[in-house]
């Protein structure tokens, strides 16, 4: 009963969150002065095409972009009637591409999905690699294990992640014959799912995973490698070694659930980067998700779709963050939720 | 010391009445703070190395012209994605100095990319001390004397040519310049911000705490990348090189500060508790005053060393903003903008040289790791 409740405060935190968040890509979005169709219009009226002007402004009135910032915020958002009355986020509106003429939503679509899948890979990739090494790191302590798993996870946090991705795929596909670029084979693009076509992306996930995932692994692993280190070193595993627990089990029986809680509450703190990770390297691939889309509306002021981008990307960290710290609690009945005197 | 008789022992100094009594046996216990650290962080050889490093490459900066063979922008365009030279010293065993070979660029039309023939029978010894283009020692005094130069007729391309024929190790010099400062100044407004904004939530507590605690939350709970991203094509591109840089250092910090705003939060929650506040405030002092007088000295030595960790963060977002041609723009050097010309897979497998730049990012984004964890450790000199 207490998680149900505590489960809904952190969902009403989470709403509120995403609010001022919205607030504030909005600001940002409309910070560069001008909006993509008053730059279309000057442009069209320098060089002299009339009709073209026409158009653009009947958009400019479509899209309220002739009303005062606040108010063309609450129409975008939906709390507000628009020309076409409520129809915002809320409403499952999430307006339109002038770039590219079409819904927002028409433009995303699939790459929402595959965005998710990205990053839940990278996650999934960064529990698999850091528990293990992480837990022998710590439990073979300045051995060469300890030393080679450090330098690599050093050499993750200093590499540059878009050289890390254009290294690894070329010689991905020079010695392991990975494909180069995409998330798909070209020729089931737009087909619906089957078997080949989840072959396919499973293969093309490799190098992206990988990518995405290593420098959160590695600071995952150093925070495990830590806290390990510093269970092991009390007295109850002494005395568990005392009694002539086998190592392996004495390992996992006792001082790796103790370290895991951290392990758990982490990723919530690393999802940031990762999401930070997998944007920039799907335009250096050229994976089909969000994340070209985004620089292309970014540079051409496309603001709708930017701005839907940016908030389903924060969204995607703040829903992320919130199951990691609910998996918390639930892992670990010694946090108590709501006030601290309770 | 003597032994008497029956089997004791006695110190044969001459007894002295009017001996310190609190005098501390070991008086190198008693040295300093910052020599406690120093001696502790000594011991630390990686950071101890990684610090030096970076102190030379700073030092190095208002050098970067005088040292580089080239300006950063000085095209020769007979010599398009020129290989890297070597410097040779010996010349059919005769011992010649250090000397290149002229090399003369042609064409490959099979394969369409430059080759270069190297002229084995001339050996071209290098100028030292010598005219080359003009540039602004240390960003004032203009001069055109350089450590070394190509002689007349060869070039000096240490690490390779670029896409224009530009020497990419002048290049590094110079970017250099840009990507390390970019830390300093973003770390600066982080710096500045996080502590404004930690002190005054953690002294005051209370509803002021409350706001800038979700503020905290919130912006750490955004992915930094897009919304740099967002901020730095916000930039408007008619600015000049130098307000670009500034501007970009600052959006990189503006993302950066919650991080250090919680940790100074959490150490003023615990230390305004402490005795010597109560006694400070008694004693009339303004909460500015308390503030960085009593508190922040407690514990300034962490936040530098915490900070020192966050410098790699922006000097890998640069690199990145550069990259994908959001951040710095040429004509303006740095690290990332050099990088945009190795975007595709054709130039690593062709001109494998282009991607140079990334050895210097790797070797001081893990220079202030080492540093950073170095200070960290050593900060707490009583620590066993």
């Amino acid at each position: 009963m207490m998680f149900i409740r505590y489960a809904i405060y952190r969902l009403m935190t989470m709403i509120v969150t995403l609010f001022v968040v919205s607030i504030l890509i909005f600001i940002i979005i409309n910070l560069p002065p001008g909006d993509y169709l008053s730059n279309q219009i000057a442009e069209l009226r320098a060089t002299g095409q009339a009709e073209g002007v026409a158009k653009a402004e009947f958009l400019r009135k479509e899209y309220a972009l002739d009303r005062p910032l606040w108010e063309q915020y609450l129409i975008w958002a939906g709390f507000a009637p628009g020309p076409q009355g409520f129809s915002g986020l809320i409403q499952g509106d999430f307006g339109w591409s002038f770039e590219f003429d079409r819904p927002v939503a028409d433009i995303v679509g699939d790459a929402l999905w595959l965005t998710v899948l990205v990053n839940l890979a990278a996650v999934l990739f960064v529990y698999l690699v850091a528990l293990p090494l992480g837990v022998i790191a710590a439990a073979r302590s300045e051995s060469w294990v300890d030393y080679t798993a450090a330098f690599v996870g050093y050499l993750g946090l200093a590499t540059p992640n878009f050289l890390l991705a254009l290294m690894l795929f070329y010689y991905g596909n020079k010695y392991l014959g990975l494909p180069i670029g995409g998330l798909m084979s070209p020729e089931y693009e737009g087909e619906p799912m089957s078997w080949p076509k989840v072959q396919s992306i499973l293969v093309h996930m490799i190098v992206p995973t990988f990518v995405i995932g290593t420098s959160g692994a590695a600071a995952m692993m150093q925070r495990l490698r830590a806290n390990m280190l510093d269970e092991l070193s009390k007295p109850y595993v002494e005395t568990a070694r005392a009694k002539g627990l086998s190592p392996s089990r004495m390992l996992t029986k006792y001082p790796l659930r103790m370290a895991f809680n951290p392990f758990v509450a982490d990723i919530g703190n690393l999802l940031p980067g990762m999401v930070s990770g997998s944007v920039l390297v799907s335009v250096v691939l050229g994976l089909q998700t969000i994340g070209p889309a985004l620089l292309t509306a970014l540079k051409s002021q496309d603001q709708f779709l930017a701005a839907f981008i940016l908030m389903f990307v924060a969204l995607l960290t703040l829903i992320g963050t919130m199951i990691s710290d609910l998996l918390l609690v639930l892992l670990d009945p010694r946090i108590r939720y709501g006030a601290r005197d309770g | 010391m003597s032994k008497l008789p029956d089997g004791r022992y006695v110190d044969d100094a001459p007894y002295d009445p009017n001996v310190d009594l609190s005098a501390l046996d070991r008086s190198d216990m008693d040295a300093p703070n910052w020599v406690l650290v120093w001696r502790r962080f000594r011991r630390h050889k990686l950071g101890l190395i990684s610090g030096l490093f970076l102190l030379f490459s700073y030092l190095m900066l208002p050098f970067a012209g005088f040292i580089s063979p080239y300006t950063p922008n000085e095209r020769s365009a007979e010599h398009l994605y020129h290989p890297p030279q070597l410097i040779h010293w010996w010349h059919e065993d005769t011992f010649v100095g250090p000397y290149v070979y002229p090399t003369t660029a042609k064409a490959d039309l099979e394969s369409f990319r430059w080759t270069y023939d190297v002229d084995r029978t001339r050996p071209m010894p290098l100028k030292f001390f010598c005219e080359g283009r003009e540039y602004r020692l240390a960003g004032f005094i203009k001069t055109d004397t350089h450590l070394f130069c190509a002689p007349e007729g060869a070039t000096v391309f240490l690490l390779g040519s670029d896409r224009l024929g530009r020497d990419v190790f002048s290049r590094i010099l110079y970017g250099a310049q840009l990507s390390l400062t970019v830390g300093l100044i973003g770390i600066t407004v982080s710096f500045l911000l996080g502590i404004f904004f930690g002190s005054v939530a953690g002294y005051f507590g209370g509803k002021t705490d409350w706001v800038i605690n979700r503020m905290i939350e919130i912006l750490r709970s955004l992915p930094e990348l897009p919304l740099w991203l967002a901020l730095s094509a916000a930039v408007p591109s008619n600015w000049s090189p130098v307000a670009v840089f500034f501007i970009i250092s600052v959006i990189l910090g503006i993302l950066d500060w919650p991080g250090l705003a919680r940790a100074v939060r959490s150490k003023f929650l615990s230390l305004r508790e402490e005795e010597y506040v109560r006694a400070a405030e008694m004693m009339g002092a303004k909460p500015g005053r308390v503030i960085r007088r009593h508190l922040l000295p407690n514990f300034m030595s962490h936040l530098i060393a915490s900070a020192t960790l966050s410098i790699p963060a922006m000097i890998l977002g640069e690199t990145a903003l550069s990259f994908l041609g959001l951040g710095l723009r040429a004509p303006a050097v740095s690290w990332g903008v050099m990088l945009n010309d190795a975007q595709n897979l054709a130039s690593i497998e062709i001109y494998p040289w282009t991607a140079i730049p990334m050895l210097p990012i790797i070797f001081v984004v893990l220079a202030f790791n080492f540093l950073g964890d170095g200070l960290r450790d050593s900060l707490d000199p009583y620590k066993a």
